[in-house]
């Protein structure tokens, strides 16, 4: 619920070179761009806003961006320092997205799916109406189509700014996947550092196949909160991927070079077989 | 098993150390009233003449205090002591009981109670969040913040429900789902998850209802419903104003101002269209008269379920879903609404 906890720690690379946060190498940002924003030296994996990201999944121009102009309203009046209003306007100006999510239809390796990426760098991908409404849109495209859906999670959680209309994006969305799953449709979810909070408690932790990034901090409460709570040290490790597959809730972690053949392959795998890829670009209807 | 004993229908006079600050005027003149009545009983003097209209006062005094509540005061009474907390609704309104435990997994979350209940003439699942009512049991029960072994108790026994054809009552009182290192290692994200996608599915009708605190995912945890209520002075929000105030403010003394702007009120959310309909509480809300609550739940609660058990299933599972579909999808470019 508290995207602002990871405001500070932010992966966005600021001028020429950077270091890593893991290694503490220096590294060239344009060479940092070529190799998927992953450290040559130790594997740490920087944060990538929704447009990267998209870019490191789907066939080139392959991507049709969806309701983009989808715009959250201020239903509560919410003003803390500042009014919600004037937080989304430097929000978009800051990170240069629009929300914390966009969605569309692109295809993996050929195979068309709808896809929708949420955004750390606009509020720290914290969902609210328009996040909720975009997943959701995503999950029934996909179900109309016939097509797999993926969401791509990274969010510190739901989002203060649109109160109980945030909470209600979990119940919204988690219908939508049972929806989908009704008609026999896919739903891979993608976790990625960080993904907390009541992102965790509703789309991310429903997909028929759940793949993670390595070492993304994964969970429902924050390290932060717990700790607070319990005063004590968090074992090595806490709510990290690997802690995560050890305990079974995830069936993968893969690396994110790796991610677009595991993506494709998966979809070829599992995929109901009558509606994939029913466009064209040749692929895999009858199975890879 | 469980009929309600201690529940007279009367007033309920909240001891010393209950009492809220804003109570305090009232508490106050309740004092001056009982001194009365007892020089009253124990001299055989008649003040009925000076009795009177103190109470007349009282009564009149109860409903300004309670008409101008703050959004955090409100939060103070739904989490009152004396306030009526889901076991004292489920033992007062279900005229029998039995409570079934264990998710059959992993262990018993004692702050998770799941029962098989009959109100009035009808069968019921109840699953509802327990609190405890003293030190011990609070201690036992988290103080109502469940693991994921109660999210999963909970499904486990609603599907129960689903096999015989029972309708589920739910009721919420959560600050939250419980913040731990085994409730992490156990998946509490992923139960809460599992509850809401199971329970848009369940074959059988839902009613959930906010008694007390509608701490978020701990509380949806078990509130996806075909009727979602609310108590007047019950609250459900995203995140505890505490915690809001901590990190928007830095200050979680700030918790006040960060109630004021979550909107966390029962006439907020049925603004939102985020709850069904909201119960009126007694004069003075549930913590002064806890038996009175507890009747207008029930009768509420059966109504509920007279009207969900006439409506088709498929239809009822349908609009189950447009129901939490619809919640916020008023956007600002009205352009982008499909
Ligand atoms: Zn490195």
């Amino acid at each position: 619920m508290a995207w602002e906890r990871f405001r500070k720690k932010r992966d966005v690379p600021e001028g020429l070179w950077l270091k890593c946060k893991k290694c503490n190498e220096t590294l060239f940002k344009k060479d940092l761009e070529a190799v998927l924003s992953v450290c040559v030296h130790c594997g740490y994996h920087f944060g990538l806003n929704a447009r990267e990201r998209i870019a490191t999944l789907v066939d080139p121009d392959s991507f049709e961006e969806m309701w983009s102009d989808l715009r959250a309203i201020d239903r509560l009046g919410f003003v803390d320092k500042e009014p919600y209003t004037v937080k989304m306007t430097k929000a978009e100006a800051k990170s240069g997205s629009t929300e914390a999510a966009m969605a569309g239809v692109g295809r993996i390796d050929g195979l068309r799916v709808s896809l929708c990426v949420l955004d750390f760098s606009y509020m720290g991908g914290s969902m609210g109406t328009v996040v909720g409404e975009k997943v959701t849109r995503a999950l029934e495209l996909a179900a109309d189509e016939g097509i797999p859906c993926i969401v791509v999670a990274c969010s510190g959680g739901a989002r203060m700014h649109e109160g109980a209309l945030s909470l209600m994006q979990m119940a919204k969305t988690s219908g939508a996947i049972q929806r989908l799953a009704d008609r026999g449709g896919l739903f891979i979810s993608l976790l990625t550092n960080p993904t907390t909070g009541g992102v965790t408690a509703s789309f991310a932790a429903l997909g028929d196949v759940i793949y993670a990034e390595p070492e993304a901090l994964i969970g429902f409460a924050g390290p932060r909160v717990i700790q607070e709570t319990l005063r004590t040290e968090l074992p090595e490790g806490f709510q990290r991927s690997e802690f995560l597959l050890e305990r079974g809730f995830i069936d993968r972690i893969v690396a994110r070079k790796d991610l677009r053949a595991t993506l494709a392959q998966t979809i070829r795998l599992l995929a109901p077989q009558p509606g994939c890829n029913a466009g064209s670009n040749g692929g895999s209807n009858t199975g890879a | 098993m469980a009929d309600s004993k201690s529940t007279k229908n009367t007033t309920r006079t909240p001891k010393a150390h209950e009492v809220l600050d804003f109570e305090r005027p009232i508490h106050e003149l309740e004092g001056k009233i009982a001194e009365l009545e007892a020089l009253s009983s124990d001299t055989n003097l008649k003040l009925g003449g000076e009795i009177t209209p103190l109470k007349h006062r009282l009564n009149r005094l109860v409903q300004e205090v309670f008409r101008a509540i703050s959004p955090w005061q409100q939060v103070q009474v739904a989490r009152a002591a004396g306030r009526p907390l889901c076991e004292d609704f489920v033992e007062g309104m279900c005229d029998e009981l039995v409570e079934l435990h264990g998710d059959r997994n992993f262990r018993d979350d004692p702050a998770m109670m799941t029962a098989i209940a009959r109100i009035g003439s009808h069968r019921v699942m109840v699953v509802a969040h327990r609190k405890g009512r003293d030190t011990r049991e609070k201690i036992k029960a988290h103080f109502g913040c469940a693991h994921p072994e109660g999210y999963r108790k909970a499904l486990r026994k609603m599907k129960l429900a689903e096999k015989f054809g029972l309708p589920i009552v739910a009721l919420i009182n959560t600050p939250g789902a419980y913040p731990g290192i085994g409730a992490e290692e156990r998946g509490q994200g992923w139960a809460i998850a599992e509850n809401m996608q199971a329970m848009f599915a369940l074959k059988v009708p839902i009613v959930s209802i906010v008694v007390g605190e509608g701490g978020s995912g701990g509380a949806l945890g078990i509130g996806v419903a075909d009727r979602v209520l609310m108590m007047e002075h019950a609250y459900y929000s995203v995140i505890s104003p505490e915690g809001c105030a901590a990190i928007l403010w830095g200050d979680a003394k700030r918790a006040p101002d960060a109630a004021k702007a979550l909107r966390l009120c029962s006439k907020d959310l049925l603004s939102f269209g985020v709850v069904d309909a909201v119960l009126e509480e007694p004069v003075g809300a549930a913590h002064r008269a806890p038996a009175a609550a507890v009747q207008e739940l029930k009768r509420v609660i059966i109504e509920q379920l007279d009207q969900l058990g006439r409506v088709p299933m498929a239809e009822l599972l349908d609009m189950r879903f447009k129901k939490f579909r619809a919640m916020g999808t008023l956007f600002a470019d009205a352009a982008a609404v499909r």
